[in-house]
């Protein structure tokens, strides 16, 4: 069998396809009667990681650096996006997108705030140059810069559901580009009306499991999971 | 399984899209009553309350404490709270017992306790309830002005036909933040051309829509949100003082104002502390009407998906809205955010604020198709206009909404457009060209429209900020490029901020300018013959629906 570069793109778009679309066909809901209850339950995971002997984040000086942000459960709790985007590959793409814009990336887990806003600001902060990324284990997205007001923000991504490996990377490009001071045109924005009634719910649920995981205790620590 | 073709139908319905989940009171998924919420209960000492809702003084957290010092009449409080719940909710329904003599009992009565008088009524007598005890007179209506350009030309103009079509108030926001001046400018020219005395707001963060308010390029705001637990507060960067301080700073340069909550955010958030979500919005209304706000949206607004997904939960809906007109506060009612793949369970849902009529039906109504509304979505939108008059038509009901001709929308949205390309030029801001506001006048959506220099855009935005540029510079460029009648529509919105009367509850304004408020206008619905009716010339307007049959033509 001959591979052509044809068949090498066909095979890649029917992945990212499957990938995109993997979640919400498993998402058809199942009859109420077969649900359990979860009353009575405090938590949605019953274990509470700990992050203790991890290497606390560090104030960055390198003026090319970008801050990524990840929330506490990324990559442990939860390893995909809400819908369905493997959390490894979204920071892959970030992290890639910076670089072809030649700055650096820093990989940051927050554990002290479960809101993207203060996670992508304190992100900021950490920076070398003062730009930050803010990512939820959910998807939603914010690049803010270390002198805004908390809940303003340079770019904000707030309709996870329909985030791609494609938007993500651009994330980690303007993010690069705003460090270099270029007049940056913002991704563009996308909208689906009916994202709330499919999808709200599971970003609750997702979110609590998320701050369940909070440690303030611990703060921000420097985050490269194999 | 061999699978009911039946089954297999009714499975595909849109319906089956939405997302529904069992009550888990743990986490908040639980609509009117949480086996965590507290027993009503209140204790007074040296005229300062000790004790709420079961909680000793000493073990308040911020909003208990706030709720205390600034929500509750310490005067009457053990007097109402003597009054059993099931009485309280009788006398809501009850057309001999006015709406003035409810307020004054409910002033003393706790949060808890009002969830409690809530649990007694179904959605029927919440909406009698409503119908009798909200503050204007008339009801009214709100527009979203959005689109998935931020492009102020067609804000401009969409802004135009919505106060045409007889929105009282019009809210933008942006995709992109930093756009917030440019559409600011573009909603308050665009919705002066449509028809004078409509307010206009700009939700952005709370600093920028607080310095767009003081330069008069919006006439209200809207997006102070509090919350139902000290966490989620906290997790703001807020605390119900700070929010009775930015109230005070919009009040202090005259501005129109109302607070925001709802809901399901604290579940969203991950902190509802085992409450009810009604208890828990019930703290939120308190703690607004403690901050001296007028009044409130409310009515779980962007996080319907979570009262949604609950059994109970669009009765929970509605029983917020009836707790904020039941503390004297202007209310508008949400309805404002897609809430159901499903058209009979969006339409149902909003029945029961359309019905009964609130002080604003809509705390924004998508007057663009859905896929510009850049509050993710509104339960009704552009595409929806006709069949929301043939339901106040059907029904003799005021929406807010009036039936419009083709050729009217057209001229206004022409006008809007043109007067925005003026005032443009007229500061220095990007140009406007006039292929695009051909495009915008004959638009739909931002699919028809041509593509801006964003980047140019958010340069003038930026210029705008940095130089100052307020209201009167608008008035000044409108009377300057011969826009005379819009210069002078703006420049009365900006004297409204001076004279203060549109700063009592639920007011809006007429054509002329005049104030319409539930002090000057208040509703005195006490049952058949009396309050508003459905007559007259605004009865005549409702029927002029398009598409009427001419006998002649058969």
């Amino acid at each position: 069998m001959q591979i052509s570069e044809d068949l090498v793109k066909q095979i890649t778009e029917a992945v990212i396809a499957q990938m995109q679309n993997g979640n919400a066909a498993s998402a058809a809901a199942a009859p109420s009667a077969a649900v359990p209850s979860m009353a009575g339950r405090d938590r949605i995971n019953e274990k509470k990681t700990s992050y203790a002997g991890y290497p606390k984040a560090k104030q960055g000086t390198d003026p090319k650096e970008v801050v990524i942000g990840v929330g506490a459960a990324f990559q442990r709790e939860i390893k995909r996006t809400i819908n369905g985007i493997p959390l490894e590959d979204v920071l892959k793409n970030v992290k890639a997108g910076i670089e072809e814009e030649g700055m650096v990336p820093r990989v940051v887990k927050i554990l002290d705030t479960s809101d993207v806003c203060f996670m992508a600001l304190e992100a900021a902060k950490l920076s070398g140059s003062g730009i930050g990324v803010g990512i939820q284990s959910k998807g939603t997205t914010v690049i803010h810069q270390k002198d805004l007001y908390p809940l303003s923000n340079l770019e904000l991504f707030p309709q996870a559901p329909l985030m791609n490996l494609e938007t993500y990377r651009k994330i980690g490009q303007n993010a690069a580009k705003y460090v270099k001071g270029e007049q940056v045109v913002p991704v563009p924005c996308t909208n689906d009306p009916m994202c709330r009634p499919k999808y709200q719910v599971k970003a609750a649920l997702m979110h609590i499991a998320e701050t369940e995981q909070l440690d303030p205790e611990m703060g921000i620590i420097e985050w490269e999971e194999k | 399984m061999k699978r009911s073709k039946r089954i297999e139908v009714l499975d595909q319905r849109p319906v089956n899209l939405d997302g529904f989940i069992n009550e888990w009171p743990e986490m908040g998924f639980v609509a009117m009553k949480s086996p965590y919420d507290p027993e009503p209960s209140v204790k007074v000492q040296d005229g300062r309350i000790v004790e709420l809702d079961g909680k000793k003084r000493e073990d308040f957290d911020f909003i208990d404490q706030f709720i205390a010092d600034y929500a509750i009449d310490v005067e009457r409080t053990e007097k109402s709270m003597a009054v059993p719940s099931l009485n309280i909710a009788r006398m809501i329904v009850d057309i001999h017992v006015s709406r003035k003599e409810i307020l004054e009992l409910v002033s003393g009565i706790t949060p808890a306790k009002m969830t409690e008088v809530m649990n007694h009524l179904n959605v029927v007598e919440l909406m009698m309830g409503m119908q009798k005890i909200r503050a204007r007179r008339t009801p009214g209506n709100q527009a979203h002005i959005t689109n998935l350009k931020d492009d102020p030309v067609q804000i401009a103009a969409d802004a135009a036909e919505g106060a045409l079509r007889g929105f009282a108030e019009e809210e933008t926001t942006m995709g992109v933040a930093r756009y917030a001046p440019l559409s600011a400018m573009a909603l308050l020219i665009g919705a002066q051309v449509g028809r004078p005395g409509v307010l206009t707001q700009c939700s952005a963060e709370e600093a920028t829509e607080l310095e767009l308010g003081i330069r008069g390029l919006t006439t209200y705001a809207e997006t102070l949100s509090v919350y139902g637990t000290e966490k989620v507060f906290i997790d703001g960067d807020d605390t119900p003082y700070s929010k009775a301080f930015l109230n005070s700073a919009y009040a202090s340069r005259g501005l129109k104002v109302r607070f925001t909550s709802g809901s399901g955010s604290e579940v969203l958030m991950g902190n509802s502390e085992k409450k009810s979500m009604l208890y828990l919005e019930c703290r939120c209304l308190y703690a607004t009407k403690g901050a001296g706000s007028q009044g409130i949206q409310n009515g779980s607004v962007s996080c319907i998906g979570v009262p949604g997904s609950v059994p109970g939960g669009i009765r929970e809906v509605m029983s917020e809205n009836l707790v904020a007109a039941l503390l004297g506060l202007e209310c508008a009612s949400s309805n404002d955010q897609s809430f159901s793949n499903s058209d009979m369970r969006r339409t149902a849902r909003t029945m029961l604020q359309f019905l009964p009529g609130t002080d604003f039906i809509f705390s924004g109504y998508a007057a663009e198709p859905n896929y510009d509304n850049m509050f993710a979505g509104s339960n009704f939108d552009a595409e929806d206009f006709d069949d929301y008059n043939v339901l106040q038509r059907d029904m003799q009901v005021d929406g807010g909404l009036r039936p419009v001709t083709e050729e009217e929308v057209i001229r206004v949205r022409n006008k809007a457009a043109k007067a925005v390309q003026a005032v443009f030029r007229q500061l220095g801001l990007t140009p406007v060209s006039d292929e695009q506001v051909e495009a915008v006048t004959y638009a739909h959506g931002s699919k028809d429209t041509l593509p801006r220099d964003v980047t140019a855009d958010l340069m003038a935005a930026e210029d705008v900020l940095k130089r100052g540029i307020t209201g009167i510079d608008v008035v000044r460029a409108l009377a300057e490029s011969g826009y005379q009648d819009v210069a002078e529509s703006v420049l009365n919105m900006l004297k409204q901020r001076v004279a203060g009367d549109y700063m009592q509850t639920a007011a809006i304004l007429d054509r002329n300018f005049h104030v319409m408020s539930g002090v000057n206008t208040p509703n005195d619905y006490m049952g058949p013959g009396t309050g508003y009716r459905v007559e007259g010339e605004r009865w005549e307007e409702i029927k002029r629906i398009p598409h009427i049959i001419n006998p002649k033509d058969i």
